[in-house]
């Protein structure tokens, strides 16, 4: 379970560059539940994300992963916890280790690294999950990561994600950068993960027909703030449209809002 | 050449070669621009002598030697990962330093190792000569670190600092502690330095705190000759392409220097290697931009 509580992100305090990114969120996700994030550019959904990761520190407000409070927390020591993908194909994996290299530092994540020998004993495993995807992948274990396209890298992230245990998976925009096949078959892989692995998720979209066709509830983001968050029966008889006439109107709300506190 | 000279080519080749592999592990593996070495490397061998000297088993001794230089590694690793002062500053204010600590060291500029006991007298006089016996028994010791280190390389300790130097974002969020992996590394780097620098000692006979200068380049040279003559994929191929890029270097020095026509001397040498360094450097380059 995650507890987002009353969470503030300001970038740049005290400068005339000030940014209040995140503004008082409160988000709290049940094991299994699947979120999908939605809301303008700026809006703050990659600050959430990098809050609970680690990558961003909190100016205010608590954030707990199963009970444990992480607020304080480097990247590194959450990491047993949290398992990503980035929007940037690139960023998540190392361009100058092969394929099974980059898995078994995956497999390994919130593990003591020792001395053992990374791959030898995950190798069986490490195959098996590569030819799952059904991408062929399985016959270039030890090319270099470098040489896949974005689509075939982000597949594999997803896959590096699901190796290890994780309390939460983050995913910002991360078929963003993909084109539209591959878009949509890393889509349906993120939907077949979620559900066999039985995973938290949290998932950054920039379409709103994604954020509605994936996952168990969606919320959308405004200016640092929470300003819609559908689930069950409301949700599922929702389209695009309802959700963009919700999108205007809560945004107007906010914006009513803040000028009567200004006033 | 003579056999003579050919053979302490290979020699200085195979000691230059623990350079090689520790360059590798900053410029490479961490992708740190790492300058102690020109520091750790007298360190190393000022320390290993002054505890021969001491009557200290010279194992042991150079055992000390490269615990010091990796002591010094750590210091510039410090500097930059706790500090933030830049990684190439970090490491020339740690190589300035340590000229003076290798002078405490020795009480001086130099001492000399000869008649002292060394981790080659056990070898010396079973019929082979003297100027086979070391590179024979450097050859060993350079077989043993690349089969440990390639090992190393290929553990989860190993892929973790090498994912520290290739995408740290990457490693942070893979739960890899990266300022410890950068300490490690460096450690680890500059500990490798120092044995050369120990060998150095005990195959001249001598320490001195101008072998220092201009280490970081016959390491780097050793290094980029190695991956531009053995382009093999792998870890393993990578610090074998160190040793043997050290050795084919240090021969063509000697070549270089023994060649009349180009009229070189000694001290010139320094001025080939930053020359033939450079153009290493380049070259791919210029290629890349013939190419586009
Ligand atoms: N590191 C940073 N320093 C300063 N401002 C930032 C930083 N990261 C994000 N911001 C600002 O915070 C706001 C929210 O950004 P972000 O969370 O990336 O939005 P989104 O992902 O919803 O598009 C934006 O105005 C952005 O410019
Ligand atoms: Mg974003």
């Amino acid at each position: 379970m995650i507890k987002v509580s009353n969470l503030s992100v300001v970038f740049g305090a005290g400068t005339p560059l000030e940014k209040r990114a995140l503004n008082g969120v409160d988000l709290t996700l049940e094991a299994g539940e699947f979120v999908s994030v939605i809301g303008s550019n700026g809006a703050g959904k990659s600050t959430l994300l990098g809050a609970i990761a680690g990558d961003v520190l909190a100016t205010e407000g608590r954030i707990e992963i199963d009970g444990r409070d992480v607020t304080r927390q480097p990247t590194a020591r959450r990491a047993a916890l949290v398992a990503r993908v980035f929007q940037d194909p690139l960023a998540g994996s190392c361009g100058q280790l092969t394929i099974e290299e980059n898995l078994a530092i995956a497999a390994a994540r919130g593990t003591r690294r020792g001395l053992g020998l990374a791959i030898g004993k995950r190798r069986t495993m490490l195959h098996e999950r590569v030819e799952a995807l059904g991408l062929g992948l399985e016959s270039r274990l030890t090319d270099k990561m470098a040489l896949l396209s974005g689509g075939q890298r982000q597949a594999l992230a997803l896959v590096m994600a699901t190796l290890a245990k994780s309390s939460v998976l983050l995913l910002d925009e991360h078929t963003a950068a993909l084109d539209p096949g591959m878009a949509e078959f890393v889509i349906h892989l993120t939907d077949r993960f979620v559900r066999d692995f039985r995973l938290t998720t949290l998932m950054v979209t920039h379409s709103m027909r994604q954020a509605l066709d994936t996952g168990t509830r969606t919320v959308m983001l405004h200016e640092g703030r929470i300003v819609l968050d559908v689930s069950g029966a409301t949700r599922s008889g929702m389209g695009v449209e309802d959700l963009v006439t919700m999108f205007r109107r809560k945004r107007g709300k906010a914006i009513d809002d803040d000028e009567l506190l200004t006033s | 050449m003579s056999a003579f000279a050919f053979w302490g080519a290979v020699e200085i080749g195979l000691v230059y070669a623990f350079v090689g592999l520790g360059v590798y592990f900053s410029f490479r593996v961490l992708d740190f621009p790492d300058l102690t070495v020109d520091g750790s490397f007298p360190l190393g061998a000022a320390v290993a002598a002054m505890m021969i000297i001491a009557g200290i088993n010279p194992w042991l001794a150079t055992l000390a030697g490269m615990i010091a230089a990796g002591a010094a590694g750590v210091v510039t690793a410090v500097l930059n990962v706790r500090f933030k002062i830049l990684n190439l500053l970090a490491s020339i204010l740690t190589m300035i330093a340590l000229f003076s600590v290798v002078i405490r060291v020795m009480h001086g500029p130099n001492v000399s190792l000869l008649r002292r006991p060394t981790m080659l007298s056990p070898f010396y006089g079973h019929g082979v000569p003297d100027y086979l016996v070391r590179p024979a028994f450097l050859l060993v010791l350079v077989v043993i670190a690349v089969i440990l280190l390639a090992r190393l390389l290929a553990s989860d300790f190993g892929l973790a600092m090498r994912a520290t130097g290739a995408n740290v974002r990457m490693a942070r969020a893979q739960g890899i502690r990266t300022d410890w992996q950068v300490y490690a590394g460096m450690a680890l780097s500059n500990a490798l330095v120092g044995l050369a620098g120990a060998l150095f000692a005990q195959t001249n006979g001598f320490a001195d705190v101008t072998t220092g200068t201009g280490t970081i380049v016959i390491g780097l040279a050793a290094v980029i000759v190695g991956e531009t003559l053995i382009r093999l994929r792998g870890v393993v191929f990578a610090l074998i392409a160190c040793v043997v890029g050290s050795v084919l270097y240090h021969i063509a020095i000697q070549v270089a220097l023994e060649a009349d026509v180009l009229g070189l001397q000694a001290s010139d040498l320094k001025l080939v290697t930053a020359v033939l360094v450079t153009l290493a450097l380049i070259l791919p380059r210029l290629r890349r931009g013939a190419r586009a």
